[in-house]
């Protein structure tokens, strides 16, 4: 088990120096000189410009940039231009001339606790659901819930997110309207604020897992080790959530590793719906303002939280299934 | 070989007194085709300490059957009928908790692909335990050891060890043994053996059998053995039913079936084997055609279609009557016992040396 987390973690840390390197070569690709920003947009001052570039230190070659950029969020660094930057130091924002992490480290807690709070909303509604039909299989309920699966599967986040708020928030008032959670001074309001946020975004979820479970479950249930275990005179209750579950469970969360990037993508859409602040609202201002820093900062850092719950799910699949764990 | 040397005329006991006893079985799904006849009015006995080995093609029954005895059968498309009684206890229609008490218990199996019959998340020590805990009620440490000392009297070196490990570390012969520890556990009074040795080698084969023969010996366990495969039978079966389209169509001893086999079917089972003594330049004689389709089986004897013998018995008989299978040594079949014996011996017979 630790060669394997040892391999993977070796394995991550190369593909993460790998997205940093491509994006930050975009500071470079895109049509966009950064001083030409920095100076606005009616400047023609060619000394000014090229002052601008000694101080963001743009006149030294892409890999000194580079390797001074990604020692700086280890250690910290002193910019170009003398300004101090602590660690983890992403640089200065183009638009407001703010350092960047407290920006992110500001946001980051909504988009997190949305994407942890909606994976687990859909991940205990959907395989709950999924569970259910497969153990209730070709009877009424089983046919009900595929029914409202596929109800599920044709809806968006910023189609039923509205009609949740006016319905739950509004008229029967069980929820907060979804509000940016304080962890540390107001557990109870956060809570309560992200409950429909995170139900709202697992909805899109809902349907794929349940009949991903659905399917899975039946799928082992038909195996020849269940056959053995129930021969061996173990209940279809036992059966089927300590072998059968436990074969789905393996491919179940396979599934949500790919899923990652997806449930990122549903947290930045919830918080626009929401009118949360998360970094999602972040990234999108950023692009709006041609804020490279910024961009780059929100890349690296979804990027390095993908590959790292990724890391958690092959964990967790390598516990599941020992032939993985001892390959 | 033991059994082989039998005296013939041994006396048999009384119907009430058998211990596993099999009366006019019917299996059938429904399927959207219609009705599967699987098993078709099947009847036969088991003595403890006995072997009762149940041969026929692929498709004949024999797994239906034994999985009807267990009660492992799909119920939401399988009707069953008839009687199945284990020790005085009857069977069919027992609830599935009575059933879920006796599996494992009193009476288990041993299947046939050990890779997908054994679950690949547990170790193989735990998947031994889990009936010793469930059905006498010991501690896991003790269903541990008794795993270790299963694992041990199954042949698997460094039981202590190896208790631990996954069945994917197990070779083929390793993890069918341990199948057969985890079947033996609780010290069943029944066990079912079905195709134990198919999957293996054949020198594998002949050292699961002789284990399963030897646990037989210490613990005086009755074993059904389901097979294709006459060799296996003949070293360690005592009876033997000879099963076609979901009905028993030959019954007798071992040595009945192959020295005087009665059943055309029976002799096409036994020309189909090859032999080490044969001539190269003879070739075999399979049965032709294939089994039936036990949806719409042909009418009276349902192996009529294939039997090359069907044209010496008078009329179109073959085709329009069951013929009937007498209760012990016998076959279903019209022909005269005189004919069975004749082209036995002037026209089988030859093909087998």
């Amino acid at each position: 088990m630790l060669r394997f987390l040892t391999r993977r973690v070796l394995g991550a840390v190369v593909i993460i120096l790998a997205i940093s390197f491509i994006t930050y070569l975009l500071f470079f690709v895109l049509p966009t000189d950064p001083a030409q920003l920095a100076c606005g947009k009616n400047c023609s001052n060619k000394v000014l410009v090229a002052q601008i570039h000694h101080r963001m230190g743009l006149d030294l070659p892409v890999y000194q940039q580079y390797w001074d950029y990604m020692r700086g969020i280890f250690v910290g660094r002193h910019m170009p231009d003398g300004q101090n930057c602590a660690a983890p130091c992403f640089g200065f924002s183009f638009a407001n001339d703010q350092p960047i992490w407290p920006l992110i480290s500001d946001r980051y807690p909504t988009t997190l606790s949305l994407a942890v709070g909606g994976s687990a909303a859909f991940l205990i509604i959907g395989v709950g659901l999924g569970m259910l039909s497969a153990w209730q299989q070709g009877k009424s309920f089983d046919r009900v819930a595929s029914s409202i699966s596929l109800i599920g599967n044709s809806v968006q986040i910023y189609f039923i997110g509205p009609l949740a708020i006016a319905l739950f928030a509004d008229n029967l008032g069980w929820f907060d309207h979804g509000h940016d959670p304080t962890w540390s001074s107001d557990p109870v309001g956060s809570l309560n604020g992200l409950v429909l946020p995170c139900l709202v975004m697992s909805v899109i979820f809902w349907s794929n897992y349940s009949r991903q479970t659905r399917s899975l479950m039946v799928e082992q249930l038909s195996e020849d080790h269940i056959r053995t275990a129930r021969a061996k005179g173990m209940s279809s209750k036992y059966v089927f959530y300590r072998y059968a579950l436990r074969g789905a469970a393996a491919s179940i969360i396979t599934i949500f590793g790919i899923d990652l990037g997806s449930v990122l993508g549903g947290a930045i859409i919830t918080e626009a719906t929401f009118g949360l602040h998360g970094l999602g609202t972040l990234a999108v201002n950023a692009v709006y303002q041609l804020d490279l820093p910024l961009e780059m900062a929100v890349m690296l850092i979804s990027a390095t939280a993908i590959v790292v719950f990724n890391i958690v799910v092959d964990a967790c699949y390598a516990l599941i299934d020992p032939r993985i764990r001892l390959a | 070989m033991t059994t082989l040397t039998k005296p013939e005329a041994e006396p048999r006991p009384q119907e009430s007194e058998h211990f596993l006893s099999v009366r006019d079985l019917y299996v059938q799904f429904a399927t959207e085709d219609g009705t599967v006849k699987a098993v078709d009015g099947l009847s036969f006995d088991l003595d403890r300490g006995k072997t009762l080995g149940i041969v026929g093609e692929s498709g004949s029954g024999k797994s239906v059957t034994n999985l009807a005895i267990l009660g492992l059968h799909n119920p939401r498309n399988t009707t069953i009928a008839g009687e199945i009684v284990l020790d005085g206890q009857e069977l069919t229609g027992a609830s599935t908790k009575t059933l879920e008490k006796l599996r494992g218990k009193k009476m288990a199996m041993v299947f046939q692909d050990s890779l997908t019959a054994l679950s690949p998340y547990y170790t193989v020590g735990r998947q031994i335990a889990e009936p010793y805990m469930k059905h006498l009620g010991a501690s896991k440490k003790e269903a541990r050891d008794r795993a270790i000392e299963m694992l041990g009297k199954v042949g698997i070196p460094q039981p202590q060890t190896r208790v631990d490990d996954y069945p994917h570390q197990f070779s083929g012969g390793m993890r069918q043994r341990a199948m057969i520890a985890m079947a033996l556990v609780c010290n069943p009074d029944l066990v079912i053996a079905d195709e134990p040795t198919t999957a293996l080698d054949v020198t594998v084969q002949a050292q699961i059998l002789d284990l399963l023969k030897d646990l037989q010996q210490e613990t005086g366990t009755a074993i059904i053995l389901i097979t294709h495969d006459l060799g296996v039978i003949a070293n360690t079966a005592d009876d033997v039913v000879v099963m076609y389209a979901g009905r028993a169509v030959e019954r007798g001893t071992v040595r009945d079936i192959l020295k005087t086999p009665e059943h055309p079917y029976a002799w096409g089972l036994l020309g189909s084997i090859p032999r080490l003594s044969a001539s190269v330049d003879v070739p075999l004689a399979p049965i032709p055609g294939s089994p039936p389709s036990l949806l719409n089986p042909p009418s009276g004897c349902p192996f009529h279609p294939r039997c090359t013998f069907a044209g010496e018995v008078g009329g179109d008989r073959c085709a329009t009557e069951r013929p009937v299978l007498p209760e012990g040594r016998g076959s279903a079949c019209h022909l005269t016992p005189e004919q069975k014996r004749d082209i036995f011996i002037q026209q089988v017979q030859p093909r087998l040396r």
